[in-house]
């Protein structure tokens, strides 16, 4: 790791007054240490939010519920309200990384995370995403890679917790010294790669995410997530699915159907929802909507593989989200 | 290692600087000052004073580094005092500067847990901590589980369910398993396994782990 200064903050108008000249905001720090300590980083100064209490907590409103940015996954997967009412948020921090890293990494942090791509993650490689007209994955090793909407950079979308905040219609709040706080939905908050491919996000380097906003469900909600890797814990999803239903009786009255490691940005299978909208939950239904997901699927040269991955994690947790199948034990976490 | 930081076999390596930060160099120098909270508000002044750009640091920003700086650590119960720099892990700390070589380094990216402490009891991965967010915390290591010369349940109990071959997860394994324990007093196999997810054992001692751990909530509850 580069030497660095560190100026630790103990509000968010400190913390905010220091963002500028490039120094860099660490939360739990796992994202950016390993960034750092690759060498694709060298910040002179960061600013440490870790220590703001304010930024910590679970809060119900009126609204529906508000997250501090920097409560832990592991507070946010045992939260007792997130488990009975926001069921696929509580799965998704739950089954993010391990269980130490759930309990230093931030939710903030989570959604802020930068790309896993391995050729991203080196400094010896100079690509896309990094002011270069090159992406060494279309013809390197890309079995972890996008299989759909990926344009020039098909590095997958690495937040598990964003797959769940998409299918709540969840935003975040950002404040800024300058401009004071604003409000943005998850389905607005990230870039795709092809609109800008320097850009992972909207928010702009003075700003900092304080809170997540998740509003109230409609009765009858019910939700999962569930995360497929090739380990059981230590690694990021292959394939990934948070389901979101909201029922009248036997009829899914609307479906959300969210994914995460197939693009470079968390995405609906608005094929996928069609499919379960109107009808009753059931194997059949539930597997038509797994194979309607992969409409759109263009994989790379090695990640086929995650075109079978994807229906079925589709499957399993639609049934899982309407409880007719227990958790997957060869689900990941 | 994770399967999505490995380099892809045919790439050169990234450079290294990990455990090799420069401050430790002038370990010998500084150890033993005995600085405390005091020292560390007198060195930050001197700091302030020769960087003009964070002369005006506001309010509740406390400025520390690039150079070393003493910290005191609590760490099994007792204050040590040290230099750091601001990158400096906690993993580094224990290891080079104090010599507590019982927590083990293997990927130094968060992905074995082989590195296993616990601050205030929670466990966490000493080598994506920075050292200085373990001040105002008490950190405790394999070094501190034990009372004197007797092991530590969970210890004495992998040692009679022969739960390590090469040993290298061990120490992480066995912070992991007496955190669980300190939590929940009486864990399922389930709660074990979930407990120890995220520690890699290339050795393949989990269902010797698992069994030592479920024998130490026993005992532990014997005693109680
Ligand atoms: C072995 C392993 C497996 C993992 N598996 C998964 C997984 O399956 N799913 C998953 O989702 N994640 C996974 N992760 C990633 C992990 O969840 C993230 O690294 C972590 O959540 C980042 O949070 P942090 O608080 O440590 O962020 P930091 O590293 O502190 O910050 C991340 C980035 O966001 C910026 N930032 C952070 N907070 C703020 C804020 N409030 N305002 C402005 N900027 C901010 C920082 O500048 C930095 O660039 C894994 C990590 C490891 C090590
Ligand atoms: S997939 Fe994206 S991040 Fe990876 S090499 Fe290609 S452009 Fe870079
Ligand atoms: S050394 Fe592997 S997690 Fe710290
Ligand atoms: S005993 Fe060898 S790695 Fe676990």
């Amino acid at each position: 790791m580069n030497s660095f200064a560190l100026a630790d903050c103990s509000t968010v108008e400190a913390a905010l007054s220091q963002l500028k000249d490039g120094a860099v905001v660490k939360a739990g720090g796992v994202d950016l240490l390993d960034r750092m300590k690759n060498g694709t980083d060298t910040p002179a100064r960061l600013v440490n939010i870790r220590n703001i209490a304010a930024l910590r907590g679970i809060h119900p409103t009126d609204q529906g519920l508000t997250i501090g940015a920097l409560t832990t996954l592991a507070e946010v997967a045992d939260d007792p309200t997130i488990r009975s009412q926001y069921t696929l948020l509580a799965d998704a921090c739950g089954h993010a990384a391990t269980p130490h890293i759930r309990n230093m990494a931030t939710l903030g942090g989570n959604l802020l995370q930068q790309l896993q791509c391995w050729y991203y993650r080196s400094a010896d490689f100079q690509c896309l995403r990094k002011g270069k007209d090159i992406c060494f994955a279309f013809s390197g090793l890309n079995q972890y890679h996008a299989i759909m909407d990926y344009g020039g950079c098909p590095s997958v979308a690495p937040s598990s917790g964003a797959v769940a905040l998409l299918a709540l219609d969840a935003s975040v709040e950002l404040t800024s010294a300058a401009r004071g706080k604003r409000t943005v939905a998850i389905k607005d908050f990230y870039v795709q790669p092809d609109a800008n491919p320097h850009r992972f996000h909207v928010m702009a380097d003075d700003e900092l995410l304080t809170a997540i906003h998740i509003p109230k469900l409609a009765p009858g909600t019910r939700s999962a997530y569930q995360k497929y890797g090739e380990k059981e814990s230590h690694d990021w999803a292959i394939a990934d699915a948070g389901i979101l239903l909201e029922m009248d009786g036997n009829i899914c009255r609307r479906a959300v159907v969210a994914m995460g490691a197939a693009s470079p940005v968390v995405r609906r299978s608005h094929e996928a929802e069609a499919v379960l909208t109107g009808k009753p939950i059931t194997p059949e239904t539930a597997r038509a909507a797994g194979k309607a997901s992969m409409t759109n699927a263009m994989p790379l040269s090695m990640n086929g593989y995650k075109v079978q991955l994807f229906p079925v994690a589709i499957y399993r947790t639609v049934l899982l989200a309407a409880g007719q199948m227990d958790r997957d034990p060869s689900a990941a976490g | 290692m994770s399967q999505h930081q490995t380099p892809p076999k045919d790439l050169p390596e990234a450079p290294s600087t990990a455990l090799t930060p420069a401050g430790i160099t002038r370990r010998g120098f500084l150890k033993g000052a005995g600085i405390t909270a005091a020292g560390t508000a007198l060195i930050e002044g001197v700091q302030v004073f020769q960087r003009e750009a964070v002369a005006a640091a506001p309010q509740n920003v406390k400025e520390f580094g690039p150079e070393p700086f003493p910290v005191t650590l609590q760490i099994n119960g007792k204050a040590h005092a040290l230099q750091i720099e601001p990158r400096t892990t906690l993993a580094e700390a224990l290891r080079i500067q104090l010599n507590m070589t019982g927590t083990k380094v293997s990927c130094d990216r968060g992905v074995c847990s082989s590195c296993t402490v616990w601050l205030d009891k929670m466990p966490v991965n000493s080598c994506m901590t920075l050292a200085i967010d373990a001040v105002g915390h008490h950190v405790t290591t394999i070094e501190g589980i034990s009372a004197a010369d007797e092991m530590h349940p969970v210890q004495a109990a992998f040692v009679r369910h022969d739960a390590l071959q090469c040993g290298f997860c061990t120490p992480g394994m066995v912070m992991s398993c007496a955190a669980l324990l300190e939590k929940n007093p009486h864990p399922t196999e389930a709660d074990v396994r979930y407990a120890v997810s995220g520690n890699l054992c290339r050795c393949g001692t989990y269902p010797k782990v698992f069994a030592a751990t479920l024998d130490a909530a026993g005992q532990l509850a014997s005693k109680a």
